[in-house]
């Protein structure tokens, strides 16, 4: 056991999560109060010592299940007789049913015996009534049946997963309990009941999905043995992914980590902005308090600077690849234009806009983001990356208004087709603001390799900085501040 | 040492005896708390029952609770303890007044003067040191711990983890009983390394369907199993837009009050977006909402 909890707990820090050894110490103190046989208590008393961020707790999930939940004889915490437990439920199902067919009956495999069309029904059922049992028995047996799954085959995970659902058709199932709920009804559902009703019904779908996968890394597990399993399933950290590889999950789960970050941020910086530097002594203040104290000076009072707000231009290349890395920046700045005395945002491709009014006004920076995607006029002539000419739109309409109190934000790879750069107009831009930063999304070694030219544009700024993911650039906005 | 709970399903049930509804998480940690002597850190979206859980603990245990509610600023003088510098100012004018100003004496006098003026009689004790002090027992909450500056955190590090505070003119003063401790967190910053290290974490989500629906049901007089059931559904609903910020619990229970007063048994489209404004405060928010509501959601 204490090995086993090692050996979690290094795949823990491996998956990225900060375990110090008072904390490993603590894990393993806490689960002598837990009584063995309580798998929940037993997770729940391993997470309160060893993840201390509710961003982390995904990838303890991950790494849990394949450490604990997954192990059937070695660890018996649970249900390893699932398949009694099965045949036992079905019996009930079927008795239930009155169907007296006696398909079920020897012991052994009744739920092999099915046939594809009872088990769909089966599903169906579990689903209806939230059965959790017949639901995780349903699960297992699709996967035994559809997923295919042979030892030492090389194949990831997703490729079962995806055999398995296909064949039971979840999305159909959901249709069935729409069409049950308006039936029950009496023919029509109000907007408000569908609406709920789906909500149900698909939060069940995505519980059969969880099982189906569950059951799948268990049999890899088995298959694989723990330690080459959790190297697969090893994922980034939401602060740590990738804007330019993020996959479909991981931007979602990007986007919930950005809200607590801007708001942390914004806090953040206010209070910097308030106490930030602390002032001289202010004496009128100091004597006139120091009156209730008999004269004695017991209570200094400083003054504090209130240095003026800058402002600040960011022009952002929005072109497919590094799309998404634009769209957080610009959520990132407009989340926290407080601290600036005015915030101005300009997209590009090949010709360039502004979209500043986009953002103004408009609570739901979603929503303005939206709109730049579909409503700004950012193509020129073919709609791939031309900086250089961007650029130089730029310097003929906004040029002028460049002044000693902003700070112009450049945002992109500089992949620039091989067009020539117009470099001269970050030269000038920097002559009259106050800074000019470019930041990259590309990872630093790939920087002027091929069609980059980040490193002409980087002569002229006050500098360039790498921002993969949502920490680079965290890091970066407290430079900008 | 005695432990406050026997089991988790023990703490549970004492919560929900005192209409907390908590869960096998929140339970569990409360349980550990005790039994390993750790402070919790409780952290989570606004108005899921952070402070309150506290206070309940302190309830289900017979504890009194003390509250040090941080804020920006927030001093050891007004965290710990501080010496009365009006008191110790008066002390030292009645001792000049009183005469024998004689130099031969004044070094002695000092002396016991400045041990008398460093006693007990002259410490205004603040809330961590009044709960360290307690003879009897107390759940000690420091509330919105993240609005403090991170240097004020270290103040805290001695009392999470030993449960004592030093004075250096006193010396240092440890507890006589060890009382639970919770501070609770909104996230506006992270947190130290160090602080986090001494405590246990507990992540209070918005709770599930049916854990929203007990919620509403014991707190809220008059509504119906059937209306909380439904008012359940279309929080979990709303919860599910992106929107700038999602309910909360305490808005669901302000928005069940007000269809109970309403007399509103079953709630339609109309009725819901017409009092959506209560339990959502941004206009855009409430806009966005009342457009899903009236579609039939996903798909
Ligand atoms: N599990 C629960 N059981 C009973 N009541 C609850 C529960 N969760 C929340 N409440 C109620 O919701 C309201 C808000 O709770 P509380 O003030 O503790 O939230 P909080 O998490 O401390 O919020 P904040 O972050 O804004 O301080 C209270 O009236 C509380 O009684
Ligand atoms: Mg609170």
């Amino acid at each position: 056991m204490i090995d086993l909890l090692a050996g979690f707990i290094q795949e823990l820090r491996r998956a990225g999560l900060p375990v110090s050894l008072t904390e490993d110490l603590d894990a393993m103190e806490a689960i002598k109060h837990i009584p063995l046989e309580d798998r929940e208590a037993f997770k729940y008393a391993l997470a309160a010592t060893l993840v201390k961020s509710a961003a982390h707790w995904k990838a303890f999930e991950t790494v849990f299940e394949v450490y604990f939940s997954m192990r059937g004889r070695e660890y018996t915490i649970g249900d390893s007789n699932a398949d009694a437990e099965l045949q036992q439920l079905m019996d009930e199902l079927q008795s239930g049913e009155g169907e007296q067919d006696g398909t079920s009956g020897e012991g052994g495999g009744g739920m092999e015996a099915l046939t594809p069309e009872e088990l769909a029904e089966m599903l169906y059922k579990a689903m209806l009534n939230a059965d959790e049992a017949m639901m995780r028995a349903v699960a297992r047996q699709a996967v035994k049946r559809f997923a295919g799954m042979e030892p030492g085959r090389p194949v990831g995970g997703t490729y079962y997963l995806y055999r398995t659902l296909r064949n039971l058709d979840l999305d159909g199932v959901v249709e069935r309990m729409m069409e049950a709920a308006r039936e029950q009804a009496g023919g029509e559902l109000t907007p408000l009941e569908e609406r709920l009703e789906r909500d149900e019904a698909e939060i069940r779908s995505t519980h059969i999905k969880q099982e189906v996968e569950a059951e799948i890394r268990r049999r890899l597990v088995a298959d694989r043995g723990v330690d080459a399993m959790a190297r697969t399933l090893r994922k980034p950290l939401p602060e740590d992914v990738d804007f330019m590889h993020a996959s479909r999950e991981e931007m979602t789960n990007l986007k919930k980590a950005l809200q607590p970050l801007t708001r942390k941020l914004a806090v953040r910086l206010a209070r910097k902005r308030r106490h930030g530097r602390k002032g001289s002594l202010d004496f009128r203040s100091t004597v006139r308090h120091s009156l209730s104290y008999g004269g004695v000076p017991a209570e200094p009072k400083f003054k504090y600077p209130r240095p003026a707000k800058p402002e600040i231009f960011v022009v952002a290349d929005i072109s497919g690849s590094v799309a998404a890395f634009a769209r957080f920046t610009l959520q990132l700045v407009y989340a926290i234009s407080g601290q600036f005395s005015k915030v101005r945002a300009f997209v590009f491709i090949d010709g360039l806009d502004e979209v500043t009014s986009f953002f103004e006004g408009e609570e739901d920076i979603n929503q303005a983001v939206h709109r730049v995607n579909t409503e700004a006029d950012v193509v020129w002539v073919d709609g791939h990356s031309d900086y250089g000419h961007a650029l130089e739109v730029f310097h003929e309409r906004y040029g002028h208004e460049v002044g000693p109190r902003t700070t112009v934000l450049l945002l992109g790879d500089a992949r620039n087709n091989y067009h020539s750069s117009q470099s001269w107009v970050i030269k000038e831009l920097r002559h009259k603001a106050r800074h000019v930063y470019w930041l990259n999304p590309e990872p630093r070694s790939y920087w002027d390799t091929g069609d980059s030219i980040v490193g002409e544009y980087a002569t002229h700024c006050d500098g360039v900085y790498e921002c993969r993911n949502l920490r680079q650039l965290e890091r970066f906005v407290e430079v900008l501040t | 040492m005695a432990f406050r709970f026997d089991s988790v399903p023990a703490v549970r049930t004492a919560l929900s005896d005192v209409n907390y509804l908590s869960d096998e998480g929140i339970a569990g940690v409360v349980y550990l708390a005790d039994r390993l002597q750790k402070p919790i850190l409780v952290e989570g979206p606004a108005g899921t029952g952070k402070t309150q859980l506290a206070k309940s603990v302190a309830e289900i245990t017979g504890s009194r609770l003390i509250r040090l509610q941080c804020y920006e600023g927030l001093d050891e003088s007004k965290a710990l303890y501080e010496w009365n510098y009006k008191k110790q100012l008066l002390r030292i004018q009645t001792e000049r007044n009183t005469g024998n100003s004689g130099e031969a004496q004044a070094d002695g006098t000092w002396k016991e003067l400045s041990d008398d003026i460093f006693s007990d009689e002259f410490l205004l004790t603040r809330p961590l040191l009044e709960a360290i002090r307690a003879p009897d027992p107390v759940v000690l909450l420091i509330d919105e711990v993240d609005r403090v500056e991170v240097e004020t955190e270290a103040l805290l590090l001695e009392i999470l983890s030993d449960y004592q505070v030093s004075i250096p003119e006193l010396g240092t003063i440890s507890a006589s009983q060890i009382p639970m401790v919770f501070l609770t967190s909104n996230n506006t910053r992270e947190l130290s390394e160090a602080l986090k290290r001494r405590c246990l974490f507990l992540h209070i989500d918005y709770p599930d369907l049916d854990r929203e629906k007990e919620i509403v049901l014991t707190k809220v007089e008059g509504v119906s199993e059937h209306l909380a059931d439904q008012i359940a559904r279309i929080v979990r609903s709303i919860r599910t837009i992106e929107l700038k910020k999602s309910p909360s619990v305490s808005e669901t229970l302000d928005w069940a009050r007000t269809l109970v007063l309403l007399g509103i048994e079953t709630i339609d489209a109309q009725q819901a977006t017409e009092t959506l404004h209560i339990l959502l405060k941004y206009k855009s928010d409430i806009a966005k909402a009342t457009k899903e509501l009236a579609t039939a959601g996903a798909k």
